[in-house]
């Protein structure tokens, strides 16, 4: 067994989670490096340890759940929904509603995490199933404009429920991420607040950082397990011909109810945790662009597969942050001046309101495009790229870099 | 205020009537969605894509008229004399034709690579051309409203007028049952003068081309047909299409200043309208675009329930929609989907 990884001499090896060796091995050294991400012992990645840098990483913990519901549905049961946002407000409220301060201004009950957490998703997941009937009626083009009605029904109800949602422009606090047994004063687990864990001081993001990544782990074997059992292959018989599909057995409307049903479960779950970890949220925020964004995750990280929604998830997190960063390195390049790379690099910035740059680094309005606009041209751009000339995403260059050393230095 | 009031009742039995101002209003709105509707179906019908950048074209065309019509001043820096409507009706035609010419770039760039994938992917596609060109124009366009400068202004026709009276000496405006504003006049000629146009292309050969290209595009190009020649012109012509519409959103009374960050986004009311008429119908389109501006006129001026909140209007044309697709969920004049299993 030992120099042939691929030999599987049953259904359940072939099957299992980390089916050879090597996979074994790198996931466990990769979930090792995670953990330790906040300690500062990685040689090289310290940098990653700043409160800035945990908040990046969090967030991308977040999204990847929001991505691996969007992947079920779309990657898997190949229906597009534009209204993931929707479902991401859902959840977030119900968990508003339930778990923030009683005593605070706008309405909450106090309950514990371990309540409104799963309950954020479950009803998210039933409005999902509600909502259902219709959008199963519908085939998928016309699904994709049912569901962009619902971003724009749910914006007006979230601007218009302000005693829940506190209104347009204004938004609410939510719920920390604290755990409590329930609804005791002093937090049984404080993530919202500076302190020693087990006798070792962490900030209030390392905290956060690593409950999140907990519960990332937990979703991304949840959704790994979707994908390999029955109820996946289903998705993806649907996706490829439902005729066929039903043919062979599958019931279609329920396993649509279903897709739409789990998928706005990781929805309401991840518009919690989101809500809950930036701590105030504006209605305005659960739009048509963030429903994008997780199509642009689940196609950049490529559409279908777990580890390609990880990957998109964090390329698209994490590409704000660098894209500010080289606009401040290209400013800081041009500032010093009197360098050719200054001069070259004087064409991509502006850094005046009389300056010619494709981006303008000054606050308010200038020629070029802003930080912000400038990420939006890049997901336009890498979401016309991948599906054009890559459209199995960020993983599919992986399987073919993976495939070309696999051979090395033979072609095949 | 309320002496004036007071006047106006005792000079005059004309009362401002909401219903038929609710109906010029539903008009106006309605030859919005009815454009920008049917160049989308153009579009779809004859290369399959569903085309989610109709706002972003739409912005465009509507920002490429501003500017031609005043900072860039084509043609009307070479027509000093020329009336002023003639000027900036030739700057409308001006920018047209480039925002076709874009449009075509864009098919050839983006769509023409993606021929033969899955449908969704297609939309997917635009979704990502939507976000970039959105952008970009937005940029473009700044912060502040870009003026239209279009002949027309904010002047209006009232119908059924009678004088106001005199308070003091102050001389009150005329109260009118109706007020028709000549942008919604001229909106309604062109809307019809384009739906002529689009049926009378039709009938011509390329036209016919252009169908047969949409029922069957391997057989087209049996015929001859260049199918990649239909592609470029049924997207020039949506283009046309969604930048006349861009134009009307940005006129009075809609933006009473002129093309802005949410002209755009506007235009993604139109979706509702072409599903309401079926994706694939020409005539659905224009029908779709009626009723969906007439249910959001009627809401906005006749449903005033202080439980729905503000902007209700806006989700009219999606509640529509959802309730029209629950009973027919290929529209009211689709193509019926036949399946069996």
């Amino acid at each position: 067994m030992r120099g042939r990884p691929l030999l599987f001499s049953s259904y359940e090896q072939d099957q299992a989670l980390l089916n050879t060796t090597t996979k074994r091995v790198s996931v466990f050294i990769l979930l090792f490096l995670l953990v330790l991400v906040p300690f500062e012992v990685l040689p090289g990645l310290g940098f990653l340890a700043e409160d800035s840098w945990l908040r990046i990483l969090s967030t991308v913990a977040i999204f990847a759940i929001g991505g691996l519901g969007m992947n079920i549905l779309f990657g898997l049961a190949g229906q597009v929904s534009l209204g993931h946002a929707f479902f991401m407000g859902i959840g977030a409220y119900v968990a508003a509603v339930l778990g923030a301060d009683p005593d605070g201004r706008y309405f909450g009950l106090g309950l514990p995490i371990w309540i409104w957490l799963p309950a954020a998703g479950i009803v998210a997941a039933l409005v999902g199933v509600a909502v259902g009937p219709t959008a199963v009626r519908v085939r998928g083009l016309y699904l994709a404009v049912v569901t962009l009605g619902l971003v724009f029904i749910g914006d007006y109800m979230f601007r218009n429920l302000d005693t829940i949602t506190g209104g347009s422009e204004l938004g609410r606090t939510f719920p920390p991420l604290d755990f409590r047994l329930w609804m005791e004063d002093e937090p049984l687990l404080n993530v919202s607040s500076d302190g020693a864990w087990l006798g070792i001081d962490l900030t209030s993001e390392a905290k956060s950082y690593l409950v999140l990544l907990v519960l990332a782990i937990v979703f991304v074997i949840f959704a790994k397990n979707i994908q390999r059992t029955r109820v996946g292959r289903a998705f993806m018989a649907i996706r490829d011909r439902d005729v066929a599909a039903e043919i062979m057995g599958v019931d279609e409307v329920r396993y649509k109810l279903l897709a739409f049903g789990i998928s706005s479960f990781f929805a309401g779950i991840a518009g919690a945790l989101l809500a809950s970890f930036v701590g105030s949220v504006i209605p305005e925020r659960w739009d048509l662009f963030l429903s994008v964004e997780f199509i642009a995750i689940v196609l950049i990280g490529g559409a279908g597969t777990v580890t390609g929604t990880l990957l998109g998830a964090a390329f698209v997190t994490i590409l704000p942050r660098v894209v500010q960063d080289f606009t401040l390195w290209v400013q800081g390049v041009v500032d010093a001046g009197d360098s050719p790379m200054a001069t070259v690099l004087d064409f991509v910035v502006a850094t005046d309101s009389s300056d010619f740059g494709l981006v303008n680094t000054l606050p308010g309005v200038g020629p070029g495009l802003s930080v912000f606009q400038l990420n939006q041209v890049i997901y336009g751009l890498l979401i016309i790229g991948f599906l054009i000339f890559e459209p199995l995403g960020l993983y599919g260059i992986w399987i073919r870099m993976r495939n070309y050393w696999k051979g090395w230095p033979f072609t095949y | 205020m309320s002496l004036a009031l007071a006047v106006l009742a005792q000079t005059t039995e004309i009362v401002p009537s909401a219903f038929w101002r609710m109906v010029v209003n539903g008009v106006s709105l309605g030859a919005i969605y009815a454009v920008l509707a049917m160049g989308f179906v153009i579009i779809f019908k004859s290369t399959q894509v569903f085309n989610l950048a109709t706002g972003a074209i739409a912005a465009v065309g509507a920002f490429l008229v501003a500017s031609a019509a005043t900072i860039v001043n084509i043609p009307g820096r070479w027509m000093g004399e020329a009336p002023a409507w003639l000027q900036w009706g030739l700057s409308v035609v001006f920018a047209l034709l480039v925002t076709a010419i874009f449009a075509m770039i864009l098919e050839r760039l983006f769509l023409r690579p993606m021929v033969g994938e899955a449908l969704i992917l297609l939309a997917v596609v635009t979704l990502g051309a939507d976000i970039l060109i959105r952008t970009i124009t937005n940029d473009f366009i700044g912060l502040s409203a870009r003026p239209m400068a279009d002949p027309f202004g904010i002047s209006q026709v009232g119908i059924g007028c009678a004088d106001g009276g005199i308070v003091g000496s102050v001389q009150l405006i005329e109260v009118c049952s109706v007020r028709i504003p000549h942008t919604t006049i001229f909106q309604v000629i062109l809307t019809a003068v384009l739906v002529a146009a689009v049926a009378l292309f039709f009938r011509s050969s390329t036209g016919v081309a252009m169908r047969a290209t949409a029922f069957d595009q391997e057989a087209a190009r049996a015929q001859g047909i260049s199918v990649a020649r239909i592609f470029a012109l049924s997207f020039a012509i949506g283009a046309v299409l969604a930048a006349v519409g861009g134009m009307f959103i940005s006129m009075f009374p809609r933006r009473p200043s002129g093309v802005d960050n949410f002209t755009a986004f506007f235009a993604f009311r139109a979706f509702p309208a072409v599903i309401l008429g079926g994706l694939d119908s020409v005539f659905g389109a224009l029908v779709g675009g009626f009723i969906i501006g007439m249910a959001e006129s009627a809401a906005s001026s006749y449903v005033t329930f202080d439980f729905l909140g503000t902007g209700f209007g806006g989700v009219v044309p999606y509640v529509v929609m959802l309730l029209v697709l629950l009973i027919r969920p290929y529209g009211l004049f689709g193509t019926e989907e036949i399946r069996r299993v």
